[in-house]
């Protein structure tokens, strides 16, 4: 009879639970979510996987989030999950898909067939700045330096980074290579398929400088591995001080790699609301703070509307730099 | 050192790290006999209740505790069903396979038990007195030596050649060199022999093929040829090693935790490629009775690469512990566990962190020791499982193989081309074609391309050939591997014909 009972208060407390879902009767008062599922169209411990394990961190630590799940779904330069997703539309109500600037980048290369437009857009949540890189003993001490290096014998002075040719690492190579007046389509660029194996290439003296994430970056110098040669930030981030900007080595450009999540196509109003909601509460944590400062990451928060508009300004900017260096 | 020593066995011989370890080769063992969850799979299960001990020395033991214990699960698969689950057990099915056929289950895990052991320990010898200076001989390695490296690894199908079917073994490895293409190449950012399929862009999947070429055959050979069955009762008739076996593997283990440690040192190797390697030269160094044992259940032929890749496993921690660079998929998740514990390896772990740097170290000796006393007295039940009735066990086998092409990728498509693959490699065993130089060539044949490509367009063309002493002494190496065993062959044929050649 005991069991019984239990049995039917459970059953009872999950109903209850069920009809308030998502609404603030909770406790804790201000959870938005029950759970939340992270796909992740990359391996663990990249870019993609960090922003989505410290995102979900954030979010359940301040109690947003009742639960937060992962998924990692690599394969096709991400396009593996994009499709997932689209085909998985309607099982997927629960389910965040972190991305970032590559989906533009390679929906514009047609290296897969969908684009942002094919998802629900959620929010953009962070930004990292790209940098370049070289190895602890390295000659090169600036881009000055490098470029000096390249003038001397392009051949010789390869930069690598961990994204293929076209995408983003080499993007960003070329780009500072433009602005800083040398033929960007000179530049020898070597990809390789994981960070450990570039940093590898950087150290043992096969690449003359890697071009990667700011954050990565950050990490690889507090190491004592590398130095911080040029951050393609506006001003000099905190995370790293002593390293110097582009801009102030007289190469005018910049460059922010967003991340953002989306969701499966046709994902209802309300739903798309609550994740809205959570995400923009997530920014006043001291959870989230932590997680932040922690990677080194830039809060770019832009929501629904303003987001889509992002992502076509950056479709545009990104398109135009692609055809004037030839990948498109 | 001994200060090091000492600091590393007052962390791990705690009762809670003593108590972690064991659960960790248990979970590691039993989660790692499925096919298709690899030691990366079950690491990255595991982490989040690692991350949520707390304390780094703890987490790593736990972690190192299960990634021992899913290597030696994951050899159980290779060995009992032909079901290979992570690459670097391929080889192990190549002998361990005819042995468990025979009769001789017990025996063969107990040998792979005692190599891993040895091979894990010695190489952890090795990496608590080299670590440091190991460092700068893993960045002596361009991409043009790991091409060649990759070269010198498919030397390994000279093993399959020896036995009269050179044509059919080098045409079984260009098949796999040509499905290796199928995706994205890493220099080319376009999808290539996709046919437009999206689930083909990034490549076949490894356990895919590897059920699709060993398991799944094997299963249906089973069903379609009945009568073959008689054979092997699943009698377990033999379980210890003999003094003389003992005697016969020791060499064999010796030189493959050096060459397979060493080889794990480097970056982009791992132990695939030692245990290809480690099979390769110990048959090419073995005697012409022993050679043609090598593939029908040669007791070397399993030590060696089961050695080989512990060894390698151990060997990948250098440049993981000192340089903070991950060499496998395995080791890039162990990092992003010590980097989330707060830990951050590198130059200065050994010097910031020593009790760490110390407690992985021990952990491995304790992982390994514990292994062992833990599954030795398992082996005669492990092995049980061939004894199941046939009519049992082949649909256990399917469901496994089926299962394990399934979570791999979480994608159902895999299992057409599992099934399509499987039946296709089933016509081609009745054929009486080696299927394992085709998963040798396919595993490869991608890190060959990657690393071919990047040197070509390092020196403009192939001119690293010759400008890299190194790639040149391998290549060189790989010639003559595969030379090696066609020319004793001709030798021995003229021998036996009388025209004596001089000795």
């Amino acid at each position: 009879m005991t069991t019984l009972k239990l049995g039917r208060r459970a059953l009872m407390t999950a109903a209850v639970a069920a009809l308030s879902f998502g609404a603030p009767a909770f406790a804790d008062g201000h959870k938005v979510l029950d759970k939340v599922h992270f796909l992740i169209p990359g391996g663990a411990g990249g870019g993609w996987d960090g922003t989505a394990r410290g995102t979900g961190e954030a979010l359940t630590g301040a109690g947003l989030v009742g639960t937060a799940s992962y998924e990692n779904m690599s394969g096709g330069g991400g396009g593996k999950a994009i499709g997932f997703l689209i085909e998985n539309a309607d099982s997927s109500h629960d389910t965040l898909m972190v991305n970032s600037t590559p989906i533009v980048i390679r929906s514009l290369t047609g290296v897969f067939p969908h684009n942002f437009r094919d998802l629900t857009l959620v929010s953009g949540t962070i930004g990292d700045y790209a940098a370049i890189v070289v190895g602890k003993d390295s000659p090169l001490n600036s881009m000055g330096d490098l470029i000096a290096a390249f003038d001397a014998d392009p051949s010789k002075t390869a930069i690598g980074g961990g994204s293929v040719p076209g995408g983003m690492d080499h993007l960003v190579a070329a780009m500072v290579m433009e602005a800083a007046g040398k033929d960007a389509l000179g530049v020898k660029y070597i990809p390789y398929d994981a960070g450990g194996k570039a940093m590898a290439a950087l150290l043992s003296g096969e690449i003359a400088a890697l071009s990667t994430g700011f954050s990565e970056a950050v990490d690889l110098a507090a190491a004592g591995e590398v130095k911080i040669i040029g951050v393609t930030a506006d001003e000099r981030v905190s995370a790293a001080p002593d390293a110097q900007t582009m801009k102030e080595q007289g190469i005018d450009t910049s460059f922010v790699n967003w991340r953002g999540f989306f969701a499966a196509p046709g994902l209802p109003e309300d739903k798309l609301t609550m994740y809205q909601d959570a995400i923009a509460k997530m920014y006043d944590t001291p959870e989230w703070e932590e997680v932040r400062a922690r990677n080194g990451w830039v809060n770019i928060h832009n929501s629904g509307d303003d987001f889509q508009a992002f992502l076509e300004e950056q479709e545009k900017a990104i398109g135009d730099l692609m055809k004037k260096l030839g990948f498109l | 050192m001994l200060e090091g020593l000492l600091i590393g066995l007052q962390t791990a011989l705690s009762i809670q790290n003593l108590l972690m370890v064991i659960a960790g080769c248990l979970i590691g063992t039993f989660i790692g006999m499925l096919p298709g969850l690899g030691p990366m799979s079950i690491i990255a299960i595991m982490i989040p209740v690692a991350i949520s001990m707390g304390d780094p020395s703890a987490a790593l033991i736990l972690l190192a505790g299960v990634y021992y214990g899913a290597i030696f699960g994951g050899s159980t698969s290779s060995i009992l069903l032909n079901a290979p689950g992570v690459a670097g057990t391929v080889a192990s099915s190549f002998d361990g396979y005819p042995m468990a056929r025979q009769g001789k289950a017990g025996k063969a895990l107990t040998i792979a038990a005692i190599s891993s052991f040895a091979g894990g320990t010695i190489g952890a010898i090795l990496l608590m007195i080299f670590a440091p200076a190991l460092s700068s001989v893993a960045l002596l390695f361009h991409s043009s030596e790991y091409f060649a490296l990759m070269v010198v690894g498919l030397s390994a199908i000279a093993a399959f050649a020896g036995t009269g079917q050179v044509a059919k073994a080098m045409l079984m490895t260009v098949l796999g060199l040509i499905m290796a293409t199928v995706g994205e190449g890493a220099l080319f950012n376009l999808p290539r022999f996709t046919m437009g399929i999206m689930d083909l862009q990034s490549g076949f999947g490894f356990i895919t093929l590897a059920m699709a070429m060993f398991a799944l055959p094997e299963a249906l050979f089973l069903v379609l040829k009945k009568k073959e069955m008689s054979g092997d009762s699943g009698e377990i008739s033999e379980l210890r090693i003999s003094g003389a076996e003992a005697k016969a593997i020791a060499p064999v283990i010796g030189r493959q935790s050096l060459q397979g440690f060493f080889i794990g040192v480097l970056p982009g190797a791992g132990a695939t490629i030692a245990s290809f390697l480690g099979y390769a030269v110990e048959r090419n160094i073995a005697t012409k009775e022993e050679q043609d044992e090598f593939g029908k259940g040669a007791i070397k032929g399993l030590a060696a690469p089961e050695t080989a890749n512990n060894a390698a496993c151990t060997g990948s921690f250098v440049p993981l512990l000192t340089l903070g660079i991950p060499g496998s998929g395995t080791t890039a998740i162990l990092l992003g566990a010590l980097i989330a514990l707060n830990v951050t390896p590198g130059p200065r772990l050994m010097i910031d962190e020593p009790q760490v740097f110390w407690a992985v170290i021990m952990s491995m000796f304790i992982g390994n020791l514990v292994l062992l006393v833990l599954n030795l007295p398992l082996i005669p039940y492990i092995a049980k499982v061939l004894s199941v009735p046939r009519n049992y066990l082949i649909p256990f086998i399917l469901f496994f193989t089926l299962m394990g092409a399934y979570i791999g990728q979480n994608n159902a498509t895999e299992l057409l081309i599992l099934v399509a693959f499987g039946v296709c490699a089933t016509a081609l065993k009745f054929a009486d074609y080696p299927l394992a130089p085709l998963l040798i060539g396919f595993i490869l044949g991608g890190m060959m391309e990657d690393n071919f490509a990047r040197s070509m367009q390092l020196y403009d063309g192939v001119a690293f050939i010759w400008e890299r002493p190194m790639t040149l002494g391998l290549l060189v190496l790989a010639v003559i591997l595969v030379l090696l065993p066609s020319f004793r062959a001709r030798r021995a044929k003229l021998r036996a014909q009388g025209v004596a050649d001089g000795d």
